[in-house]
């Protein structure tokens, strides 16, 4: 197989690779189990939040509520099963959720295709209003008896073990439901025709209406689809915490959508792919979890992160802008 | 005579500044008649004076990028790594005088740091061609990183006396955060609408590629744009510091997309090319009496946040609403 070097894609495995090989060297027992299920168990969330904002990016938008639609929804979803429907198994509760999700989504399709208002305007402005109805009407004291199901949901592990100097490691099982929103994405990117008609509309949304693509229903499909994942990936989180607490999450749209450029997905819409998004998260949570085995004190954490992303998205910019002058000459 | 009256609330009516100024004195007069012998009392207005001008200052910075098509997420990390960079100045040099001389220097210093930030965002989006919601979201975090790097992420404590008077004090009667936010207010208006700097920073917001056509210095209007723009961001930190009277690496965090609500609640155009100062004063005082109000009628913190989304997402649809039927 050729390797393109000037994708992304290989820049950041590239970047990952080293990342493994200092740490591995510096601390030989950087390479073990522990490690691999750390980089897993810190994926699962941020691993759906980055699958929810890929398919924005590619379809032109940008979106920074989801984070809010996931905090809110973990919220209700807890709320609401403790007060009324404290026998819903753990899937019952992921489809609550679920639909919870849904229903915040299309209130930003309805505002995005409907209306025909900026993606990021619309964005911020629900960010605010399902953060603000939360906090105010339904609570702003953090949740520590989860229902049921959730707790239910909490305790399942796909892998247990015991390490050589008797600490433990494991991996939840939202794990496959993570490994699931990639493959079904995948699914829907690459097999179906709505898949493609969002890459058109990220190229250009008017020669997609030109060849009769139905613009707002595939921009509403969207914006709902990210709402799902948004609550999806909220009840896991807070399962997971074994904690609902309203405060969780919103802070994080922004770092999210950076592992997501990190991966090759453009702001300008039409590009993206799962594999680099999977590498941009990847690196993200490497830098996150195993900084300190470089020997990089936690405090310059996000200076490293601010530098990756710098890096990350100067290197293409910067050929991209040399074969323009040089085409241009 | 009414003919005359009803011409001028249409035309009031057709322009985004003009429906802002509506509503800027519908909440006004609402939150006056909700509790008037509170809302109106001097003591009310003085404390909203001091209130606003620090998220007020980084909404005009943010303002300034938007008109070129930019954005400027690193606003709230280049305020705080100013701030911490002035207070360790101030707390490490302090024992002679009264500190007045000392202020003086701590502040042209973090001024000079705000400018160097906004230099290199300028040179990433300009030089490197980078897409500037991306270069300023990494140096946001490069900037946050320094700061935590440099105080280890605590606050910086026990400021000489002289500093409370950029955010706590008041010139001849007026609460000197606010005089402070009129003169840079009335400055970023007048460079934006009186010099050439600042129709060519419109004309490249509306249209990249004929301002390239025109043969326009690009790259140097960008860059100045950016680093007035750090510059903006020092001075907010400042006022954000004199009024805590410390300074920490997370202060003000809300502060960003605050900012970014305001702009473009105050008509800016977020894709560049169409914004006025005066919207953005009138956004700002919208908000600033929506949070007072509310909070004098026993409305939570929380529930402002939703009350200012909604206004965001009303106020695009109607301007949307009217530019299409226009």
């Amino acid at each position: 197989m050729k390797i393109d070097w000037t994708r992304n894609e290989t820049l950041v495995a590239l970047v990952i690779l080293a990342f493994c090989l200092l740490g591995a060297a510096s601390d030989p027992s950087f390479l073990s189990i522990a490690t691999l299920t750390d980089l897993l168990r810190g994926g699962i969330v941020l691993g759906i939040f980055a699958v929810a904002a890929m398919l924005v990016l590619i379809s032109g938008g940008i979106d920074v509520s989801f984070t809010a639609v996931a905090a809110f929804t973990m919220y209700v979803t807890a709320v609401v099963l403790n007060a009324a429907m404290p026998w819903m198994p753990w899937w019952g509760a992921l489809g609550f959720g679920m639909v919870v999700g849904a229903c915040l989504g299309a209130i930003n399709g309805i505002l995005i295709a409907g209306f025909g208002l900026p993606t990021l305007i619309v964005t911020l402005g629900t960010l605010s209003i399902f953060r603000g109805f939360m906090l105010t009407f339904i609570g702003q004291r953090q949740i520590t008896t989860l229902p049921p199901g959730m707790r239910e949901f909490g305790r399942m592990m796909l892998i247990r073990g015991e390490n050589a100097d008797g600490s433990f490691y494991n991996l939840h099982a939202a794990f496959l439901v993570t490994l699931l929103v990639v493959a079904l994405t995948w699914f829907i990117l690459q097999r179906t025709m709505l898949g493609r008609q969002i890459y058109a509309i990220g190229g250009s949304v008017e020669s997609a209406r030109r060849i009769g693509i139905n613009v707002r229903g595939v921009q509403f499909f969207v914006y709902v689809y990210v709402g799902i994942l948004a609550g999806l990936a909220g009840v896991i989180h807070s399962s997971m915490a074994r904690v609902a607490n309203p405060f969780d999450l919103v802070g994080l749209e922004l770092s999210v959508i950076a592992a997501v450029v990190l991966g090759g997905a453009r702001l300008a819409g039409g590009h993206g792919t799962l594999t680099g998004t999977v590498l941009g998260v990847t690196l993200i949570v490497l830098v996150r979890n195993s900084l300190v085995v470089l020997g990089i004190p936690a405090t310059w954490q996000s200076v490293t992160i601010g530098a990756l992303i710098l890096l990350g998205t100067g290197l293409p910019a910067w050929q991209a802008k040399r074969a323009a002058s040089r085409s241009a000459a | 005579m009414t003919q005359h009256s009803q011409g001028f609330f249409s035309r009031l009516m057709s322009s985004p500044e003009g429906r802002l100024a509506v509503i800027c004195v519908a909440v006004f007069v609402l939150m006056a008649a909700l509790s008037p012998d509170r809302f109106l009392s001097t003591q009310n207005m003085t404390s909203m004076a001091f209130q606003f001008p620090e998220f007020a200052i980084l909404a005009l910075a943010m303002t300034v990028t938007m008109l070129t098509g930019g954005i400027d997420l690193s606003v709230v990390g280049i305020a705080n790594l100013t701030a911490i960079v002035a207070a360790m100045i101030l707390t490490g040099a302090t024992g002679s005088g009264d500190g007045t001389l000392l202020v003086m220097g701590a502040m042209a210093a973090s001024l000079a740091v705000g400018m160097v930030a906004g230099l290199f965002n300028g040179l990433l989006v300009a030089k490197l061609g980078l897409p500037p919601i991306l270069a300023t979201l990494g140096t946001g975090l490069i900037f946050t990183g320094f700061a935590i790097a440099l105080t280890g992420g605590s606050a910086i404590m026990g400021l000489p006396p002289a500093v409370a008077w950029i955010g706590n004090s008041t010139t001849f009667g007026i609460p000197t955060p606010l005089v402070l936010f009129v003169l840079l207010a009335v400055a970023t208006s007048l460079v934006l609408t009186r010099t050439s700097f600042g129709v060519k920073l419109r004309m490249y917001g509306a249209n990249p590629l004929a301002a390239r056509f025109a043969a326009m210095d690009i790259d140097g209007m960008l860059i100045r744009v950016y680093v007035a723009s750090g510059a903006l961001a020092a001075i907010a930190g400042m006022v954000v510091m004199s009024r805590a009277n410390s300074a920490k690496a997370d202060y003000g965090s809300s502060y960003l997309l605050l900012a970014v609500l305001i702009a473009v609640l105050g008509g800016v155009n977020p894709y560049g090319g169409y914004g006025k100062i005066i919207g953005v004063v009138l956004a700002v005082l919208s908000m600033q009496f929506l949070s007072s109000g509310l909070n004098m009628i026993g409305v939570s913190n929380f529930a402002r946040e939703l009350i200012w989304g909604s206004l965001l997402i009303f106020v695009m649809i109607v301007n949307t609403r009217a530019a299409r039927t226009r």
